[in-house]
C-alpha cells in the first residue's frame, strides 16, 4: 500500500517581476518520510516552501495537503492545515519564556491556563524526545534549545508536516546529531518532514528521498539510498563539476606577514569570544579557519582589521604591532591589508552606491584636500570590471542590484586592487553559486601565487581542505589545532571543531 | 480570501517611476479638491485663484518668495541631517535659537559697519542654532540616544525660552507693556535687492553650496555612507561620532541662519512666532525633494506658492487657511504613499490575476 501523500505540489510557478523563481515545480512528500529539498542558492527552494507555508501565493499550479486541494492566502491557513515551518532565523521573543513563546499568536482566549499548558508541552516533548524547560527565558537558551523550542511551537499548533529551512547552519555537530534524532523520531511518528539544505552529507545522512531544484525547476526526485553524491551535484549544477581546486605548494622560505600573539577579545555580551589565540600567517599561503559558526571567526577578522577592540594580546603586521589601530589608521599608514567582511552589503560595500563610489570608500582617506576626486576611481572601476569580468550595466549601477557573485567580485576587486600583502576573507563564497565560488577560489589562488598571505574563513570543510595550505580549527574562541589538510581526515577536523585536542599537528 | 497580492518590485524604469509620482500628485490634488468641495467651495475656482494669489502680481510674488526663502534654507539644513538618517525634527528650535543668537548681537553690539554687523549676526545665529543641534548629536554619537524625541523636545525648550525672554528680561521698555523685544536698528536689518531682502541670494547660494558639499566633498561622502550603513562607515575607517556631530552642527547652523534671516529681515526683532512652522514644513519639503539640494529649491518654491495661495484664498474667498495646511498634508500623504507603489507591485489575485499593475 502506498503511504499517504502529505504534500503534493503540481505545476507550481511563481514569478517575481521578470524573474521566474519557480517554474512548473513538482514535489510529493509522503507521511512518515524525511524529504530533502536540494539546490543551489536561488534555485527556488525557499520560494517553494514559502508558498507551502502561506507566505507567498503561487501564480499557477495546485497544492494538495493530505489529498485535499488547498489555497493558502496567509500563514494562518497553512498552520490550520497542520504545516509548520521552522525558519533559519528563529522567530522567538527573547524576553519571554519558552511557554509564552509557544502560546504567542495562537489565540486561545484571553487567559492562559498555565498548568495545563505546561502539561501539554511536556506531552509533546515526551512524544518526540524533545527537551526544553517551559519556564526558561529565550535569551538564556543556546541555539540548539531555541531550535527545539521552535519545533515544539509548531507541534503545539498541531503541525504534522514540518518544514525546516537550513536547520543545521548554526548548530554544532552534536546539536546536529540531536536534531537528526528528533527528525527521525518525528518520521517514525508519521510526520512528514521537509528539510531545505545545500549540504550534501547531511542530505545523505537524514533523508529518505531527495528532490533537486535548479533555476526554479524540478530536476528530479530520487531515493537517497539509490544515489551517489556526484550525481546529486550534477543534478544541482547541471553539468559535471570538476570539484578539484588547484593547490600549489607554498614556496620556501616562508616569510611571516602576520603574527597574532595571545589575543583575547570580548564580544558585546562581555563574554570571551577569542581566548588567547596565537598563530602566524605566511606569505604565499592560504590559511583556512574552520569551526562551528560563531566560534570567534568574526571576531578574529574584525580585530585584525581594527574594527573590534581586543582585551589583550598583540597583532604584528610585518613585525609591527598594529593592535589598537583603527581602520582609519590602517588605511592612512598604508598598511597593505585587505578585508572581505562576512556581511558584504552591510559592511564591505554601500549597496545603494555605484561601483565608483564604493571604490572611493577605501580611497578617499588618502586623497589630499577636502574635495572628493572621482576620476581615478572611475578608471579603476573600469579596470576592475574588465579584469574580474563583473557583469554590470555600467560602473554607475548601484551594487546592490548586481547578483551575489558580482557583488563579491566588486568587493574582492577593490581589496585586491590595493595590492595587499595580507587578505582576510570571511566566508567569501557564502551565497554564491558553484560557478561564482570557483571564480573566487581562483582569484584567491592568484593572490597566493603573488605572495599574498590569505586568511580564509570557511564553512565547508571539503572546500577548506582542497583550497588551504593549513587549516586552523576554532572551537568556542580557542584554537584547538592547526593541521595540514593533506595529513588529516575531515573527521579529525570535526573532532577539533568540537574541542578535541588530539591530532594537533602544527 | 485575499484579493490583493503584494510583491516586491525587482526593477522599475525611470519613466514608470515618474508616471507613478505624477499620478500621486494628481490624486492628491483630486483629494484636496474633494475636501474643498465638501466644505462648500468650488475647487475649479479655488485652485486657479490660489496660483493667482501666489504669483499673480508682483507684490504677491514677492510674498511667495519671502515664504520660500526660510523654507529653502531650513530644508537644506534638514537635508544634511536626513542624508545621514539622523531624524532632525528640531528645526523649529534651531531656527529660534539662531534668531536668539542673532538678536543678542543686534541688541547689544553697536558701532560696527553694517556688513560686519550682519556677518556677526549670521555667525552668532549659526553657532546658537548649531549648539541646539549639537546637543542631541552628541548624545546620539556617544550614547545612542534617540534623536527624534530629543530634537523634538528641544523645540519646546527653545520656544519657551524665547517666550520667557520676550515676556521678561528682553521686553522692550518702549513697548508700553506689550511683550515685545525691541526692534532692531537699521544696521541689523538685511538689505533688499529687487524689492526683496537679500535672503533670496543667500538661499540660492546655499542651494549650490549644499549640493556641492554633499556630492563633491569628502565630508559629504562620509555623511552619505554613515546614512547608508554605520558598519560600512566603520569598515572604511570613518570617525562616525565626528561625522554625526559635524553634520548636525551644519544642519543646526543652517536652521539657525534661517532664524537670523527671519529676525533681521522680516520681523526686525526677536519673536517667538518667527519660526512660523518652517522647521516642520521643511521636513516635508526636504523629503519630497528626495534629499537633493537642487530639487529642494523647486519643491520649496512650490510649497511657498501653496502657502501664499492659502493665505490669499483666505482673504479673497473666506476659505479657512487651514485648507492650505490640509493640502500640504494631503500632498505629502499621497507622495509618500506612492513610495509604496514604487517598491511593491500590487496585483489582484484570483481570476483578475492577469490584470496586473494597479499602480
Amino acid at each position: 500500500m502506498e503511504p499517504i501523500k502529505a504534500i503534493e505540489m503540481k505545476g507550481i510557478s511563481k514569478e517575481f517581476g521578470s524573474i521566474k523563481a519557480n517554474e512548473d515545480v513538482e514535489l510529493t512528500v509522503f507521511n512518515g518520510e524525511v524529504h530533502a529539498l536540494l539546490g543551489e542558492n536561488g534555485a527556488g527552494k525557499s520560494t517553494l516552501m514559502n508558498m507551502l507555508s502561506g507566505i507567498y501565493r503561487q501564480d499557477s499550479g495546485t497544492v494538495l495537503i493530505n489529498g485535499k486541494e488547498v489555497n493558502f492566502t496567509s500563514p494562518k491557513d497553512s498552520i490550520a492545515m497542520g504545516i509548520g515551518m521552522i525558519h533559519q532565523h528563529f522567530k522567538l521573543v527573547d524576553v519571554m519564556t519558552a511557554k509564552e513563546n509557544i502560546i504567542l499568536g495562537s489565540n486561545k482566549g484571553v487567559f492562559t491556563k498555565t498548568k495545563e499548558l505546561t502539561k501539554e508541552i511536556r506531552a509533546i516533548s515526551d512524544q518526540y524526545g524533545l527537551d526544553v524547560d517551559p519556564d526558561k527565558k529565550v535569551y538564556n537558551m543556546s541555539v540548539g534549545e531555541k531550535q527545539t523550542l521552535e519545533i515544539i511551537k509548531v507541534l503545539y499548533r498541531g503541525a504534522k508536516i514540518l518544514i525546516l529551512d537550513e536547520p543545521t547552519a548554526v548548530l554544532t555537530p552534536q546539536e546536529i546529531k540531536r536534531l537528526f534524532r528528533i527528525i527521525a523520531n518525528m518520521r517514525d511518528q508519521g510526520c512528514a518532514v521537509v528539510i531545505i539544505t545545500h549540504k550534501l552529507n547531511e542530505v545523505m545522512e537524514i533523508s529518505d528521498r531527495i528532490t533537486v531544484l535548479r533555476r526554479g525547476r524540478t530536476i528530479g526526485t530520487v531515493k537517497t539510498k539509490e544515489v551517489e553524491v556526484g550525481a546529486l551535484i550534477e543534478m544541482m549544477v547541471g553539468k559535471k563539476v570538476d570539484l578539484a581546486i588547484k593547490k600549489e605548494k607554498t614556496k620556501e622560505p616562508k616569510k611571516e606577514l602576520l603574527q597574532v600573539d595571545n589575543l583575547s577579545v570580548r564580544n558585546n555580551d562581555q563574554k570571551l569570544a577569542l581566548e588567547e589565540i596565537s598563530f602566524s600567517l605566511y606569505a604565499g599561503e592560504i590559511l583556512g579557519v574552520a569551526g562551528v559558526a560563531g566560534s570567534g571567526q568574526k571576531e578574529i577578522c574584525e580585530t585584525i582589521a581594527g574594527l573590534t577592540r581586543a582585551e589583550k594580546g598583540r597583532v604584528f603586521f610585518e613585525g609591527e604591532n598594529i593592535l589598537g589601530k583603527t581602520p582609519r589608521d590602517i588605511i592612512r599608514l598604508g598598511i597593505r591589508m585587505g578585508f572581505i567582511p562576512e556581511d558584504r552589503l552591510g559592511m564591505g560595500l554601500v549597496g545603494s552606491m555605484d561601483i565608483v563610489q564604493n571604490l572611493i570608500l577605501k580611497d578617499y582617506q588618502n586623497q589630499p584636500g577636502i574635495l572628493l576626486k572621482r576620476g581615478p576611481c572611475e578608471v579603476k572601476a573600469k579596470q576592475i570590471v574588465e579584469r574580474l569580468d563583473i557583469k554590470t550595466p555600467s560602473i554607475l549601477h548601484p551594487v546592490k542590484k548586481l547578483s551575489g557573485g558580482n557583488i563579491q567580485k566588486v568587493l574582492l576587486g577593490r581589496e585586491i586592487d590595493s595590492n595587499p600583502k595580507v587578505l582576510i576573507t570571511a566566508y567569501p563564497v557564502r551565497g554564491l553559486d558553484i560557478g561564482a565560488s570557483y571564480k573566487i577560489y581562483d582569484l584567491l589562488n592568484d593572490q597566493k601565487s603573488k605572495g599574498v598571505g590569505v586568511l580564509f574563513i570557511g564553512e565547508d570543510l571539503d572546500v577548506l581542505m582542497d583550497l588551504c595550505d593549513r587549516i586552523m580549527v576554532f572551537c568556542v574562541g580557542k584554537v584547538t589545532g592547526v593541521v595540514d589538510p593533506d595529513e588529516v581526515t575531515k573527521e579529525e577536523i570535526g573532532l577539533l571543531m568540537t574541542g578535541g585536542k588530539e591530532g594537533s599537528l602544527s | 480570501m485575499n484579493l490583493i497580492q503584494i510583491s516586491k518590485r525587482e526593477d522599475l524604469s525611470k519613466g514608470k517611476e515618474r508616471i507613478i509620482r505624477i499620478i500621486a500628485v494628481l490624486l492628491s490634488l483630486l483629494a484636496a479638491g474633494l475636501v474643498i468641495a465638501i466644505l462648500g467651495y468650488n475647487p475649479v475656482e479655488v485652485f486657479p485663484s490660489m496660483v493667482k494669489g501666489a504669483i499673480g502680481t508682483e507684490i504677491r510674488l514677492q510674498q511667495t518668495i519671502l515664504k520660500a526663502i526660510p523654507l529653502i534654507v531650513t530644508s537644506l539644513g534638514i537635508l544634511v541631517a536626513f542624508k545621514m538618517k539622523f531624524w532632525n525634527i528640531g528645526g523649529e528650535g534651531q531656527i529660534l535659537m539662531g534668531a536668539l543668537g542673532a538678536s543678542y548681537i543686534a541688541l547689544n553690539v553697536e558701532g560696527l559697519p553694517k556688513p560686519l554687523m550682519l556677518l556677526l549676526m549670521a555667525v552668532a545665529a549659526m553657532i546658537t542654532g548649531g549648539i541646539w543641534a549639537f546637543i542631541p548629536a552628541f548624545f546620539k554619537a556617544k550614547l545612542g540616544v534617540n534623536e527624534t524625541i530629543f530634537t523634538l523636545m528641544l523645540n519646546y525648550i527653545a520656544i519657551k525660552f524665547v517666550t520667557y525672554l520676550q515676556y521678561g528680561p528682553w521686553k522692550s521698555p518702549e513697548s508700553q507693556g506689550f511683550p515685545k523685544v525691541a526692534t532692531f536698528r537699521e544696521d541689523a536689518v538685511l538689505p533688499s535687492l529687487f524689492g526683496i531682502h537679500i535672503g533670496w541670494l543667500i538661499a540660492l547660494f546655499l542651494v549650490v553650496l549644499v549640493y556641492f558639499f554633499i556630492n563633491h566633498t569628502k565630508k559629504g561622502f562620509e555623511i552619505c555612507v554613515v546614512g547608508e550603513s554605520t558598519e560600512t562607515a566603520r569598515y572604511a575607517g570613518m570617525n562616525i561620532s565626528a561625522v554625526i556631530i559635524i553634520s548636525m552642527l551644519l544642519s543646526g547652523g543652517l536652521c539657525g541662519l534661517t532664524g537670523m534671516i527671519q529676525a533681521s529681515a522680516v520681523e526686525k526683532t526677536l519673536s517667538v512666532s518667527l519660526s512660523g512652522g518652517y522647521g516642520f514644513t521643511a521636513i516635508i519639503t526636504a523629503w519630497l525633494a528626495k534629499l537633493n539640494a537642487i530639487a529642494v529649491l523647486f519643491v520649496c518654491i512650490a510649497f511657498a506658492i501653496l502657502l501664499q495661495g492659502g493665505t490669499y484664498i483666505q482673504i479673497s474667498m473666506q476659505i479657512p487657511a487651514a485648507v492650505a495646511d490640509m493640502m500640504q498634508g494631503i500632498i505629502l500623504f499621497f507622495v509618500l504613499g506612492s513610495e509604496f507603489f514604487l517598491q511593491y507591485k500590487v496585483t489582484l489575485a484570483g481570476k483578475f490575476r492577469k490584470a496586473k499593475e494597479v499602480a
